[in-house]
């Protein structure tokens, strides 16, 4: 028995050798993905295993950038008022023929047409297919900015708009836009099985999807007639691994290649593994502390800037992201244009803090911290850094209450503005600043609940809509490095730290990029050694 | 016989609606909004929630959406799952025999090692080698799993690079589902050494959620010889000559094997539980993992669903271990009925 569990065993140690000559790399996902489909889900698990590997969009983020490249469309042109958008398609791009379906011909706008009508028409025959709730399609609010898509050839898409929105684009390239295949759409429901189209995906990626087990495995093999050229890697393997302990035990013992989220205690063990190299970049989120502007004293500035004043963040970046951040000035992270790095922050000065509370008229305040009840990367523990501020606090006599519910809850309850200062964050869609500043800080978000300082200012927000007008990005960065300075005048947060990514990847993996969305690509020169 | 199995059966109908009132009650007084849940921190506008809560019926009294669910439930439809938008019963079958595979392979190996060592206590009672073996069982009693698991995965998966870290197959082999058991699917396939991979994973889940088991089923086995072997018959049997393996093996062992059974009945329970577990830690993609993950979603269809299947399967092994005892000591089946 002992030598057959040992020569077994040599066998699977040399597991990772002879699938480098077969050119396969696992990667050790976090998890199972919702299903095949980006457009109805939210998870960047999901992502990772549908947008990332099996479809394309018209644009398409650069791997470890935020910059939009040209995917399925090879170029793209916006009218003078901003409301028209051209994209001219690429030719002899090829579907990819599986079990169930085999193209008769290559992607072209009907493509388009399909994917998007779908999402946006209610009368579309697939509208309701798979529950029917196209999430991010509603988040980047699409259905309000879209008027029409029409085809004006095979080959070219118009989208008109109903107002100017600079962040078209931008969105264009984000998951929940991936290209679906008008014909096999066709066939699944000359068959009657229009759902297979979410769980048995055709797409136009890098790679093809070949099976799925949930929970345990998804496998893909390379797109050979990919119009980007074939991937170097033969066969893709997600083998599904929850815990993060665990797949760290499997990238030692060599049964996986690139795994996400170690954990922080790990890092320096992983530092110093010769087999790993452990890459980081820094995320592109901003964990903050909001104050609640409609609840007196928080509507005062002089208050706002003074809390901000009384806290210590560097003991919070040390204890809490055990340096696995920076501090956060600004409500972007750096990695976004138009961070303005020339905007100070707050010094920790708790007589200054003082001083400003008692120019206020405000004495022996008593308030709450809401802590998250679960881990961000933006904020690995909420309620240690509650604990930290409550400290702070008490130094400049503001005596606060931590308060936490269950997830769900805590959103609600916040949304509707229970709290006075409330934990959040947020993880960027598409790089462009809008995506942090309108939808966190904006008037409309004031009201909907997604501005969790209910804050709403008149200057700041007409800078920001003035911004999504134009689509040159040099002015458009001047109004959001404005912006920027109104936000640190008026301090309608704490903003507290972006964190920083770390992705453990094996040495004989060549040319990963760890990519600022959070996404992990498996293409665009990645290889085995 | 029949009519016994009959008045079991009968026994069950009340315990099922039972459990379809806890499983509906259960994750409705979790505090937390599903719809708010599935949104995250991008939030869902108050149109979309009332639409997409109509949509789900959560709109209704809470007593019209267990008619419902109830109404569904005896069609066999069990619903679809908030989060994949897949049918529930659908992704239980295709999870369900993974965590069969396990458990079943656990019980099996605390009952080939359990049993032995229990029979030895007792018939070596107060020996050095009873104390230890009673010891050890103690020992592997209180063992918390996730602990135990990960001592197992260092020793024998880092250090002595003997067993995988986790998974059911190595990632080389393809194998095709078709019983979903992977070691009978593993044999049915043409991969030349999917079986021994197989095999090779399974090891050390066994072994850790057949821990617990294990040293109850050694502790009862002990104790109920200990019983039976001071009844009259066995000093009877003595005082006659008996071989003592004759007097072990055929005499005592069988009046002792009704306790032995209940205990390994029992033990379902406490294998399904520990299963949630120890798939965890091995990446066993079960039905243990898939509750857990669906309690934390909020996925309200996926618990209420689970949750009666997992109880259906305690109540058919229930009524197995129930019949098993007529087998066993056909007086109890007689006075029964």
């Amino acid at each position: 028995m002992k030598k057959t569990l040992l020569a077994v065993s040599l066998g699977l140690g040399i597991a990772l050798s002879a699938s480098a000559q077969a050119k396969t790399m696992v990667f050790c996902s976090e998890g199972s993905p919702e299903g095949f489909n980006p457009s109805l889900y939210s998870a960047g698990t999901t992502f990772d295993a549908s947008s990332q590997t099996i479809f394309n969009r018209l644009v398409q983020f650069e791997p470890g950038t935020t910059k939009v490249v040209p995917g399925l469309a090879e170029s793209w042109t916006a009218s003078d008022d901003g409301l028209e958008y051209t994209f001219k398609l690429r030719k002899g791009v090829k579907f990819h023929t599986t079990k169930n379906f085999t193209p008769s011909r290559d992607f072209n706008a009907d493509d388009i047409l399909f994917t998007f009508n779908r999402m946006w028409k209610e009368d579309h025959p697939y509208h309701g297919v798979s529950g029917g709730d196209y999430k991010y399609f509603g988040w980047m609010s699409m259905g309000d900015l879209l008027k029409s898509i029409e085809k004006v050839d095979d080959y070219t898409v118009k989208f008109t708009l109903n107002m100017a929105e600079a962040p078209f684009v931008s969105n264009m390239a984000m998951d929940f836009a991936s290209v679906m295949s008008a014909e096999y759409a066709d066939q699944l429901a000359a068959q009657g099985s229009m759902e297979d189209i979410d769980h048995k995906p055709v797409g136009t990626g890098p790679f093809v999807f070949k099976s799925y087990q949930k929970d345990a495995m998804i496998r893909y093999t390379a797109h050979d007639d990919y119009w980007g050229g074939r991937s170097n890697i033969d066969k893709l393997v997600f083998a599904i691994t929850t815990d993060a302990n665990v797949r760290y035990q499997k990238m030692k013992a060599g049964e996986c290649h690139v795994m996400p989220y170690p954990n922080p205690a790990d890092l320096a063990a992983m530092d110093a593994d010769e087999d790993i190299n452990l890459m980081r970049q820094e995320g592109l989120n901003v964990g903050y502390l909001a104050f609640n502007t409609e609840k007196a004293p928080f509507n005062q500035k002089k208050v706002r800037q003074a809390l901000n004043m009384a806290i210590n963040k560097q003991a919070i970046l040390d204890v809490v992201f055990k340096g696995a951040g920076s501090i956060a000035k600004n409500p972007i992270p750096p990695t976004i244009w138009s961070y303005n790095d020339a905007v100070q922050d707050y010094p920790y000065n708790p007589g200054k803090a003082k001083v400003l509370l008692r120019e206020a008229g405000v004495s022996g305040l008593k308030t709450n911290i809401w802590a998250m009840p679960v881990q961000r990367p933006y904020n690995p523990n909420a309620r240690r850094m509650a604990e930290l501020i409550q400290a702070d606090w008490a130094k400049v006599g503001v005596e606060a209450e931590i308060v936490t519910y269950e997830w769900g809850e805590y959103l609600k309850r916040s949304k509707e503005g229970e709290h006075d200062t409330v934990f959040l964050g947020w993880t960027g869609d598409n790089g462009d600043p809008d995506n942090f500043m309108y939808v966190l800080l904006g008037c409309d978000a004031a009201k909907s609940g997604g501005n969790r300082a209910r804050w709403c200012h008149e200057e700041f927000d007409s800078t920001l809509r003035q911004a999504k007008q134009i689509t040159d990005q040099a002015e458009r960065t001047k109004l959001y490095e404005q912006a920027q300075v109104i936000f640190k005048e008026e301090a309608p947060w704490v903003t507290i730290a972006h964190s920083v990514v770390f992705k453990p990847v094996r040495k004989e993996v060549t040319g990963f990029k760890v990519h600022p969305l959070g996404s992990h690509i498996f293409y665009d020169g990645v290889d085995l050694k | 016989m029949l009519r016994f199995l009959l008045q079991r059966l009968l026994v069950m109908i009340p315990v099922f609606f039972g459990v379809t009132l806890v499983a509906f009650g259960f994750i409705r007084a979790l505090p937390g909004d599903p719809v708010e849940v599935l949104a995250g921190e991008r939030g869902v506008s108050p149109e979309r929630h009332a639409e997409l809560t109509a949509q789900l019926g959560f709109d209704k009294p809470l007593w019209q959406q267990y008619l419902s669910y109830v109404g569904d439930v005896l069609q066999g439809d069990l619903g679809v799952s908030l989060v994949t938008n897949r049918p529930v019963l659908e992704e239980f079958m295709e999870l369900f025999p993974a965590t069969a595979e396990l458990a079943l392979c656990a019980i099996i190996f605390a009952i080939i090692v359990g049993l032995p060592i229990g029979l030895i206590a007792a018939i070596r009672r107060g020996s050095l080698l009873d104390q230890g073996m009673m010891s050890l069982s103690l020992v592997g009693y209180s063992m918390p799993i996730f602990w135990w698991g990960l001592l197992l995965i260092i020793l024998f998966s880092n250090t002595l690079n003997l067993t995988p870290v986790s998974g059911r197959m190595s990632f080389l082999f393809e194998v095709e589902p078709v019983t979903g058991f992977m070691l009978i699917d593993s044999l049915l396939s043409d991969e030349e050494g999917a079986f021994a991979s197989a095999v090779h994973h399974l090891v050390l889940p066994a072994v850790v959620l057949g821990t617990i088991p294990l040293a109850v089923i050694a502790r009862q086995t002990r104790s109920a010889m200990l019983e039976v072997l001071g009844e009259d018959y066995v000093r009877t049997a003595r005082a006659k000559g008996l071989s003592p393996w004759r007097i072990v093996a055929i005499h005592a062992l069988r009046n002792a094997m009704i306790t032995v059974v209940t205990v390994i009945g029992l033990q379902v329970a406490v294998l399904l539980a520990g299963a949630i577990l120890t798939e965890t830690i091995f990446g066993w993609p079960g039905i243990g993992k898939w509750i857990i993950f669906s309690v934390f979603s909020r996925d309200y269809f996926a618990v209420q669903g689970g949750l009666l299947l997992i109880a259906l399967c305690v109540m058919t092994v229930n009524l197995v271990v129930d019949l098993l005892y007529g087998l066993i000591n056909p007086r109890i089946l007689h006075q029964r009925s």
